[in-house]
């Protein structure tokens, strides 16, 4: 038996809420040790967010140039018929991982916080065992933060395994499959399936409710709708996944109709969404109260255990890393004792479908629910010079606040590049912008963000290029 | 037009340097020559500094208790014709001397009164908060609204403890600015509750520099308080007999005789009961470890003064008579008062005699005067019924209310001590043979 550790802080899960709690409380001179099962990074950065956008970037370079290939670009570029060595394209995804793993564990030791290797698993609110590769280790700590993270959802007649796959095998795919059936019309499956039907895939997305992107509103998706079109992928709302076909090449789905079908895919990617990790580490031991599927936790991020903490996708929704990081930077503030609660305005979410897709704060229709009168501005990239010049006019920035004071309550956007904008309209709300504030803020020419002034000034009434 | 610069000058006795603790002129005014700029003061004397020259003041170059070096500028004139930046005052000896009674003008000069500003977190507010603003600025929030406030606003709440929704706020759509968190503070959260009709609730908070005597008092009592675990011993003493004695001396004395009070006596009481108990009247250098124990009874009696409390020193009693303790014990009250006393007669006191007894009281806890050992409070002479083992009789009944430090001196041996004095003060024939 190794000798028992003994820390102030433990945290599990070095994913982005786990280890920026850890970077956060070596800063501040707090003992902390964290448990880490794979490598460091979480699925954000091993099997989501990062690979992901690397996959999509590849896409999109493959597809345009596959564009000037076919002689259809209006810029005048021509040039013969692309390749794609997918096998390359995973590689060089894994590299960037890869040193992302290693900056991650560099800025842990940096912040002198050591990393034990292995599966954790509480033995009791202050004890966790974790089984490192070299025998169990013990760790005592005064204060635990739970990251656990979350996994891919997998649906009971459609397991995983073979051609089935969840995001995590997607995208380490080795070779491009000829056809592939996305089941879960969410970003995750939009995203990856927008990528593969780039590469050459033939995709089909199957979604049980009436539209996909079910978050989002219908205004906003329509121009993902459109590119949904234009890339082939063909969209079927209102129909139920069943299974697989006996010889395992085809989804086996019931259509909006009832009627049964046979869809050929050589890939099913089952994205219909992620559940909390909430077994195996010994959640049983200490019995922690939860919210449905998600530990509980208050706006400390405090659970029903004293001295426990859980932050991330374990605790809910929105599962995104950046709401974890920000809890894990505020949680190990609390646990150095300054006074510190969960006061966000909003949290962007963004969808890296093509065009991308932006929302922060409300939407109209929950803007409504909020505030008895709304004014909205939208205003189209077909209006803006820099959005002409990149081929990118399809989409708009549309801005919803309160008719009586003006406060800018949520701001949308949809269009190519657009994600980048995420931080201005995450700005303006944390900082309580009004219309006016926005309006009044010169935007450099020429760029997209000025569809974001020219949004408040057409709210005001007075939009400038409309 | 030149400048004249005037330094710090040597204000004697070995002092290297002085603690500034008056300005008398400010930026802008017109001195004379002769004219009182300010004072500082050493170890225990305050001495004034006079402007050598005419003119206007441009420059102070220290502020209400800032300890300056011998030396350093003090004040920049602008003077007529060519200045003279580099002249100090030690140029013209015999401008100086320990400042004069001298009126204190009405504000304490060294409380320098001015509205607390709130401990400005960063970033700094953009401007100063007006604390009288309204309570209600801004359009009110609906119920259930969340108040609107920037990140770094929020953070500085929470660090503060206040729940943004009770701050009403002044921006534009009701947003709250650092400025209405400032008000929020300086309003205090008591602001909310009723006011009694014509009683206004006062947030009004003085910030008063602790500089000066008052300082040095601060340092020598949380010194005496750290270091010394006191012991006190309070005893009743029948002073019927002493104070028929002292009438009957007043009443016969020659007119160059002083009054005399009750501290004569107590002083020639202590010489008395010392003799049998020199641990009393001694030094203890704690850091070196060692008790000096003298021949001298230097008895410090405390005096109050305008700016605080000082020890005046009659040297030698045991070489004086009653007579001449009630002299000096005179001379130096006026002096001290006067702010006239000088270092020696400020200090190198072995005993210290406090006394409240004009004012009333019971019992005191008296603070021993640090390094000495003992220090002796004398409280109210009272008529108070005593048994005399048939009847009560009223008798003049005085408390000694004495400290000890019970490092070097044991429970025991003071209460011998007090026992000793309050024979000699019972029967005050005692004291003169």
């Amino acid at each position: 038996m190794k000798k028992d550790m003994i820390c102030k802080l433990l945290i599990i899960g070095t994913g982005p809420g786990g280890y920026i709690a850890a970077i956060r409380a070596g800063q501040l001179g707090i003992d902390t040790v964290i448990v880490e099962a794979k490598k460091a990074g979480g699925t954000c950065l091993n099997v989501g967010c990062i690979p992901s956008k690397a996959l999509i970037h590849a896409a999109e370079e493959y597809e345009k140039v596959l564009h000037y290939a076919e002689g259809k670009s209006p810029l005048g570029i021509g040039l013969a018929a692309p390749t794609l060595d997918l096998g390359r394209t995973i590689a060089w995804k894994d590299d960037i991982v890869r040193r992302l793993n290693n900056g991650v564990a560099g800025l842990l030791k940096k912040a002198k916080v050591p990393v034990v290797h292995g599966w954790a698993r509480f033995k009791d609110g202050k004890t966790v065992e974790v089984e490192t590769e070299t025998g169990p280790q013990i760790v005592r700590a005064e204060t635990v933060i739970i990251a656990t993270g979350s996994a891919p959802i997998e649906l009971p007649f459609l397991p995983f395994g073979g051609n089935v796959i969840s995001s995590t095998e997607a995208l380490a795919l080795k070779t491009l499959p000829a056809t592939m059936a996305v089941v879960g019309g969410g970003y995750i499956g939009l995203e990856l399936g927008i990528a593969f039907a780039k590469l050459g895939t033939k995709v089909t997305v199957v979604e049980a409710e009436s539209r996909v992107l079910p978050l989002y509103d219908a205004e906003l998706t329509r121009p993902v709708m459109k590119r949904l079109a234009d890339l082939g992928v063909a969209v079927l709302t209102g129909a139920k996944a069943k299974g697989v076909s006996a010889k395992g090449d085809a989804l086996l789905i019931s259509t909006a109709d009832g009627a049964d079908e046979k869809i050929a895919a050589e890939k099913i990617l089952v994205t219909v969404g992620r559940k909390p990790v909430t077994e195996g580490w010994g959640l049983e031991e200490i019995d922690l109260d939860m919210a449905g599927r998600f530990i509980k936790i208050d706006d400390q991020c405090r659970t029903s255990m004293r001295g426990i903490y859980a932050i991330g996708d374990v605790t809910g929704e929105p599962m995104l890393a950046h709401r974890a990081m920000a809890q894990g930077e505020m949680v190990a503030e609390i646990v150095a004792g300054h006074k510190r609660s969960w006061d966000k305005r909003c949290i962007p979410a963004i969808c890296f479908t093509d065009p991308e897709i932006v929302s922060a704060g409300l939407s109209p229709d929950e803007a409504r629910k909020v505030s008895p009168e709304i004014k909205i501005g939208q205003f189209p990239f077909s209006a803006n010079g820099r959005a002409m010049t990149k081929l990118a006019e399809d989409g708009w920035v549309r801005v919803v606040a309160r008719a009586d004071n003006h406060l800018v309550l949520g701001i949308q956007a949809v269009g190519v590049g657009v994600s980048e904008l995420s931080t201005s309209f995450g700005l303006a709300i944390e900082m309580g912008a009004r219309l006016e504030d926005i309006a009044g803020t010169i935007h450099a020419h020429p760029t997209q963000g000025e569809g974001f002034q020219e949004a408040a000034l057409k709210a005001l009434g007075h939009a400038l290029h409309i | 037009m030149g400048e004249h610069t005037i330094k710090l000058p040597d204000v004697g006795e070995g002092v290297a340097e002085a603690e500034l603790v008056e300005w008398h002129v400010k930026i802008g005014d017109i001195v004379r020559e002769d004219s009182i700029l300010g004072a500082v003061m050493t170890d225990k004397a305050t001495v004034e500094i006079p402007s050598p020259v005419q003119g206007e003041v441009i420059w102070l170059g220290a502020e209400i208790g800032d300890t300056l070096a011998v030396g350093s500028p003090l004040i920049r004139l602008k003077v007529e014709g060519e200045g003279t930046p580099t002249q100090a005052i030690e140029d013209q000896p015999g401008e100086l001397e320990p400042a004069e009674p001298k009126p204190l003008p009405e504000t304490t000069k060294v409380a320098e009164a001015k509205p607390k500003a709130e401990a400005k977190p960063e970033p700094a507010p953009l401007k100063a908060a007006p604390v009288a603003r309204a309570t209600t600025i801004g359009a009110p929030r609906a119920e259930g609204d969340r108040p609107l406030a920037s990140p770094a606003v929020r953070l500085r709440a929470q660090e503060a403890g206040i729940d943004l929704r009770q701050v009403a706020g002044s921006g534009p759509a009701g947003r709250i600015g650092h400025e209405d968190l400032d008000a929020f503070i300086a309003r205090g959260t008591h602001a909310a509750g009723a006011v009694a009709a014509g009683l206004q609730p006062s947030n009004e908070i003085t910030d008063i520099k602790v500089v000066g005597l008052r300082r040095k008092i601060a340092e020598k009592m949380a010194k005496a308080k750290q270091r010394i675990p006191h012991i006190t011993y309070v005893e009743e003493v029948d002073v019927t007999a002493l104070e028929e004695l002292r009438a009957q001396l007043n009443k016969g004395k020659r007119a160059d005789q002083p009054k005399l009070t009750i501290l004569p006596f107590l002083m020639r009481a202590l010489v008395k009961a010392i003799a049998d108990h020199p641990q009393m009247n001694a030094i203890f250098e704690d850091d070196a470890g060692v008790i000096h124990q003298y021949g001298a009874v230097n008895i410090g009696m405390a005096a109050q003064t305008r700016n605080g409390v000082v020890v005046a020193t009659v040297h030698h009693a045991e070489a004086r008579d009653i007579w001449d303790c009630g002299a000096e014990v005179n001379r130096l009250a006026d002096a001290a008062k006067a702010g006239t006393a000088t270092r020696e007669e400020l200090s190198g006191s072995t005993i210290t005699i406090t006394s409240l007894g004009a004012i009333g009281g019971v019992v005191t806890t008296p603070v021993i005067n640090y390094p000495e050992v003992a220090i002796i409070g004398v409280n109210k002479i009272m008529m108070r019924p005593v048994w005399d083992g048939a009847s009560f009789v009223p008798r003049k009944m005085m408390n000694l209310s004495s400290g000890f430090d019970h490092r070097v001196i044991d429970g025991w041996d003071a209460a011998v001590f007090i026992q000793r004095v309050k024979a000699l003060l019972e029967t005050p024939a005692m004291i003169f043979v």
